[in-house]
């Protein structure tokens, strides 16, 4: 392999080393935020009293919290419980090179679910029932959403990047219409959205944040993910077509099926999202359900290289990093932009950086003399 | 007849991969208006040798020389500029564009418009002279393989390509296709061009070459010209050697036939039959070996066989039950196992684990499963046995295949599928890329295999190794059983006669 | 609905398809040669502010333009090393793109929401602006827009008829064949990525410049995404990029001329349409190429290419 322009040489690494997967990740955060500092430098903003300012946004200082006063970080937790989520869902996915980008509209649909539910069942149902049969409903919503483009891939080998992805634009519009429309709130004075939902479909709350029951989905999540993975036939399946889907043909395992299971996980994961968002947060179906909390997670789920507990630390660390963003508009009048831009430094650093794991550079004309150009094979 | 001039001269070629010498000092002549071909079988370095002349690869040592003058390639580009272009096996061709965009892909002119109607009358021009009939608009997916091997013609005679280098250009062909091919031939040689025609196939060395080069490991074991010889005489050239090793096979007495292949056809990748009506058995207990050179319906064979790849007429049955057609997995259920010609590409998951990979084929019943979950410890049990068993070297079970050395992987890939005692095994090159040691351990458990009752077949391209080891030996050529022998005292030569296209008796 | 509302709603929807088209015409460039770039909605935002930014400044709406298309090649860039030279994922690297060009965009604009700068006027040309209807309809636009109209008839004889065209799509569906034969296939994607950037960032800077214009957060609205579905829409071929452009774009003016007629379908359901419409589509190419290699995706889109190695 060689780069012709550059005159290095690209040579695979013969023995993945645990210490360049830990360095090479580390080393692109920090060229991340340098790049990051110097974009804020050029633009009139002191990069370490921002980062500062981020941090605190994100998580409060210890003084706050002893104090009791946990604001900050519990909207790092609120954000983060439907990027986790979403990461879950997407990381399994991934995981037989299936690329779900469609956890926005998943999500969607999940909310759509359980808002109806709520709105249309919800005052006559026993009120134990109601947010059981929610969450049921967002899970379903989710994973119909997801099981669409599911099966266009697994029987027509349709692509499943482009329907994911058309299929979120659907939902959003779908949803609008609907708080909009047919089930805008009549007591509403135009704003968009639902009438609030009765009490009996709210998800309870942490103190006095807004920490919702649905953070512990969460966890159960990945350890369902994880038990999966780790201990069932099933899970097992997954990774070999993910893996070598040849393998996997030839042991008999049926890839179609396979699909539609996992994205039907997948896809109800992020709806379950939905629906905790809907019911532990807004309380009603209105605008800013969805906020791109669906490709934000891609991003999650990619650095956590699809593991489940990884994938709910990035989501965490990911969610600080947006909360901070917005916090620092408050407190130093620089956009909530701010944010994306380090994230987007941050993945791209670490999208290149990714390459030298697995490869080591070399000058070339290390071992030029009689031997072949690049094609070696017999 | 007159001696014309060398167009092109190899001189002394040697070229070394690691591991292997593949060219040993081969000395070759081109002439101009002849045919040369380049006969050899699986591994003598024919296509290494073609693969230097076409500047794909720089050889360690020699020279090369072009009308008198010494050259130097260090890409195809070099090549054709020198008028040396080659027709590889696997036509370089872009499918959704036309004829005449693929024949100018790549050249320096025209500039930047493409007039297509002064294009395609070009084309068809040349088309028209050498006779290589193809619609210069049609795209290159619409086209027979015949037809896109013209193309491929077409494109380095548009390039001023005076030596042409083919390579095996007819398996791919209809009997009808290969006839044209012949016809362009001649019509390329009579207007002065010289033909390289790489092949295994003495039918055609006899009927279309005016000189010979038989290459034999690497080196060239004859020069001759048709008149001068005969098939025999080509056929020891070619695997010119007694048995040149012994491995101690304890005498066993063969059972019932577990596996009996009737009138088998089957169609390759391209659609083309790969199998031609293939009739043989195999019985408990005996090796039946494969020989040929590559490409003659073998790997469709394996394929079909372990129900990877559809039959389109025929029957397969094994232990008495008809099993045509059925899936991969209700084959592995008749106790079939495979030792696949691609062991990281279809057999293992490099990614995963020693013990992943060992429960590939185990994961759904017994002791390994305990309904939707799968039992670490039974799994972690076996791996340690197997890996114990079959001497595999690895730190730990939980390692990845992929950091495995070539003889390792293969072990852990023979582990799976001989502890199931199989009824019937198919293994397809399983000593390929596989150091010493573990070479002679797959043989010994392949013998240990056959006395304990399995039957196997054994596809091999080291014809030694299937002589040594197989109990007879079936000669397949473009798809059909040309004989089958007893390996016991085979005549080496009547195999390569087989393997070269002559017919021969059936054991 | 008499004819004036008709002028009027194709004057709309021309007006309102142009940056997407730019942006279009640019993916399917980009996509031609094997590389799917999905960080579009992030150059076109850049495009927009930068366009504006450097416009407001320096009073020159063509010096807001040259740096829009500049800034978008750049970005594209970044995408193209890090896809082709160190082989990352396509999607992920896309998304990163999509994310850093929003939040900068966004960051570096936010001293100039709500301000007037310098923008495009309408430039009708000598004869054809008097040409009555369709010269109101189509040459009463911008100069950005009446650029489009030559640019795809360009674009669509580039690709299919000069000698850089043909390699263009030689690389995106058959590298290896290209390599064979000398093409530098490497060089190409940087190319012509770049390219498409370029594009992008000047569809970005129609509606800063002209459409709207001025800068507000998120102004390009998705239009990005959009984009990208109608690539797949129009098959990868730049003719029929323009019709999907028009049409998506003046869903909106649809919608209203609509109403006008009574037909009264909700926002939402004209807005799903392009999304519903390219699955269709989708499904439809992948069924017949399964069947007929007729009309495709470039065969190595999205994939990196890698010589052979061991």
């Amino acid at each position: 392999m060689s780069n012709a322009s550059l005159g290095l040489r690209l040579e695979k690494r013969l023995k993945p080393s645990r210490a360049i997967a830990f360095v090479v990740p580390l080393a692109s955060l920090l060229l991340a935020l340098v790049l990051g500092g110097a974009i804020l430098a050029m633009s009139g903003a002191n990069p370490l009293v921002t980062y500062a300012a981020m941090l605190e946004g994100a998580f409060g200082t210890p003084a706050q919290w002893a104090q009791g006063r946990y604001y900050n970080l519990s909207e790092t937790l609120v954000k983060a419980t439907p990027l986790a989520l979403c990461g879950l869902g997407i990381g399994i996915a991934l995981r037989m090179l299936f690329w779900n980008v469609g956890a926005e509209g998943q999500l969607a649909m999940g909310g759509l679910a359980a808002s109806a539910v709520a709105l249309l069942w919800g005052p006559g149902l026993p009120a134990p029932a109601v947010l059981p049969l929610m969450a049921a409903a967002g899970f379903l919503g989710g994973a119909v959403w997801g099981l669409i483009p599911a099966l266009l891939k697994a029987c027509l080998k349709v692509n499943e990047i482009i329907t994911t992805l058309m299929m979120n634009y659907i939902a959003v519009f779908l949803v609008e219409y609907l708080f909009y429309g047919p089930w805008r709130d009549p007591g509403g004075y135009g704003f968009p959205g639902t009438a609030e939902f009765v009490p009996a479909a709210w998800l309870p709350r942490l103190g006095n944040t807004r920490i919702h029951l649905g953070l512990v989905a969460v966890p159960v999540a990945a350890l369902v993910i994880w038990l999966v993975l780790a201990r069932t036939r099933w899970g097992y399946e997954i990774k070999v077509i993910g893996e070598n889907p040849r393998a996997a043909s030839y042991a008999g395992i049926n890839l179609a099926l396979n699909i539609a299971m996992v994205m039907v996980l997948s896809g109800g994961l992020a709806g379950l999202a939905g629906m905790s968002e809907v019911a532990g947060i807004s309380h009603r179906l209105q605008k800013g359900l969805t906020v791109g909390h669906g490709l934000t997670a891609i991003i999650v789920a990619w650095l956590a290289r699809m593991d489940p507990w990884k994938t709910i630390v990035v989501a965490f660390l990911v969610a600080a990093l947006l909360v901070g963003g917005d916090q620092i508009q408050i407190t130093m009048h620089l956009p909530a932009a701010t944010a994306l831009v380090l994230q987007g430094a941050i993945l791209f650093c670490m999208v290149g950086g990714d390459l030298f794991i697995k490869y080591r550079l070399r000058w070339r004309g290390a071992a030029r003399r009689g031997s072949a150009p690049a094609r070696e094979a017999r | 007849m007159t001696e014309r001039p060398a167009v092109v001269q190899m001189r002394g070629i040697t070229k070394r991969f690691p591991g292997v010498l593949a060219n040993d000092a081969v000395d070759l002549d081109i002439r101009a208006g002849e045919v040369h071909a380049l006969l050899g079988e699986n591994g003598a370095g024919k296509s290494t040798l073609m693969n230097v002349l076409a500047g794909l690869y720089r050889q360690d040592e020699g020279e090369i020389v072009v009308r008198g003058r010494r050259v130097e390639f260090h890409s195809p580009r070099d090549a054709i500029a020198a008028g040396i272009g080659m027709v590889h096996q696997h036509f370089k061709l872009v499918p959704v564009q036309t004829v005449v965009e693929n024949v100018i892909i790549g050249m320096d002119r025209p500039r930047f418009v493409l007039n297509l109607p002064r294009l395609e009358r070009e084309i068809a021009a040349l088309a028209g002279q050498y006779h290589l009939p193809v619609d210069p608009r049609a795209y290159v997916w619409q086209l027979s393989v015949g037809e896109q091997q013209r193309v491929e013609i077409l494109k380095m005679l548009h390039r001023g390509a005076e030596v042409l280098i083919l390579d095996e250009p007819t398996p791919v062909l209809t009997p009808q296709e290969t006839e044209s091919l012949f016809d362009t031939i001649r019509r390329l040689i009579g207007q002065g061009k010289a033909i390289v025609f790489i092949t295994h196939k003495l039918t055609e060395v006899t009927a279309a070459a005016s000189r010979i080069t038989v290459l034999r490991d690497g080196r060239v074991a004859g020069v001759t010209t048709p008149q001068e010889t005969s098939p025999q005489a080509l056929a020891t050239m070619m695997v010119g050697r007694g048995v040149s090793f012994h491995i101690e096979k304890e005498p066993v007495r063969p059972g019932e036939p577990v596996l009996v292949v009737e009138d088998l056809k089957s169609l390759n990748d391209r659609g083309l039959p790969a199998l031609r009506g293939v009739s043989f058995d195999i019985r408990h207990g005996e090796i039946l070996g494969v020989a040929g050179v590559a490409g003659n319906g073998q790997r469709e064979l394996a394929e079909v066989l372990t129900g990877l790849r559809k039959a389109t007429g025929g029957r397969v049955r094994i232990a008495g039950h008809d099993v045509t057609n059925r899936s991969s997995r209700d084959i592995i259920e008749h106790r079939v196992s495979h030792v696949p010609e691609d062991r990281l590409g279809e057999g293992l998951v490099p990614n995963l684990s020693v013990s992943d990979n060992l429960i590939l084929k185990g994961y759904r019943t017994g002791a390994l499963a305990r309904g939707p979950f799968l039992v670490p410890s039974a799994i972690l049990d076996l791996a340690r046995q197997l890996i114990s068993t079959f001497d595999i070297d690895t730190p730990g079970p939980q390692t990845p295949v992929r950091l495995l050395s070539g003889g390792n992987q293969q072990k852990v890939l023979l582990a799976r599928e001989l502890h199931v005692a199989p009824n019937l095994l198919v293994a397809v090159h399983p000593t390929r890329g596989v150091d010493v040691g573990a070479t002679e351990f797959v043989r010994k458990r392949l013998l240990q295999r056959r006395a304990e009752g399995t039957g196997i077949l054994l596809i091999s391209e080291d014809l030694d190794e299937v002589l040594a080891l197989s109990d007879r030996v079936a000669v397949v050529c473009e798809g059909r059983i040309m004989g089958i022998v007893p390996a016991e005292n085979a005549d080496v030569t009547t195999i390569g006669l087989m393997m070269a296209g002559a017919r021969g008796a059936r054991a | 609905m008499d004819i004036a509302m008709v002028v009027s709603i194709v004057f709309v929807a021309i007006r309102a398809g142009t940056s997407l088209l730019y942006a279009t015409i640019g993916e399917v460039i980009t996509e031609r040669c094997g590389v799917l770039n999905l960080g579009l909605e992030g150059m076109m935002l850049m495009g927009a502010v930068t366009g504006f930014i450097v416009a407001y400044t320096s009073g020159s709406v063509w010096l807001g333009l040259g740096a829009a298309m500049l800034v978008g090649a750049l970005l594209a860039l970044i995408h193209a090393f890090l896809t082709i030279t160190l082989r990352a994922n396509q999607v992920v690297s896309g998304l990163a793109l999509t994310t850093f060009g929003t939040g900068l965009a966004n960051f570096l604009g936010r001293d100039y929401v709500g301000l007037i700068g310098p923008r495009l006027g309408s430039a009708p040309p000598p004869v054809l602006g008097d040409i009555p209807l369709l010269g109101e309809a189509l040459f009463r636009q911008d100069a950005l827009v009446q650029a489009a109209y030559l640019l795809v008839p360009l674009a669509w004889f580039c690709l299919y008829r000069t000698r850089p065209g043909l390699h263009l799509r030689a690389v995106g569906e058959s590298p290896q064949t290209a390599d064979a034969l000398g093409v530098n296939v490497a060089r190409l994607r940087y190319l012509y990525t770049a390219l498409g950037g370029m594009l992008a960032g000047l569809g970005g800077a129609h509606l800063s410049l002209a459409y709207t214009p001025g800068w507000t957060e998120n102004m390009t609205n998705g239009r990005g995404w959009i984009a990208i579905a109608l690539v797949i829409f129009a098959t990868w071929n730049p003719a029929r990029a323009m019709l999907g452009a028009f049409l998506f774009g003046g869903i909106n003016a649809v919608q209203f001329a609509m109403q006008t007629t009574g037909l009264n379908i909700p926002a939402a359901f004209l807005n799903m349409l392009p999304y519903v419409a390219t699955i269709v589509v989708l499904v439809l190419i992948t069924w017949r190429e399964a069947l007929s290699r007729r009309v495709g995706a470039p065969a190595a889109l999205g994939l990196p290419y890698v010589r052979e190695e061991k």
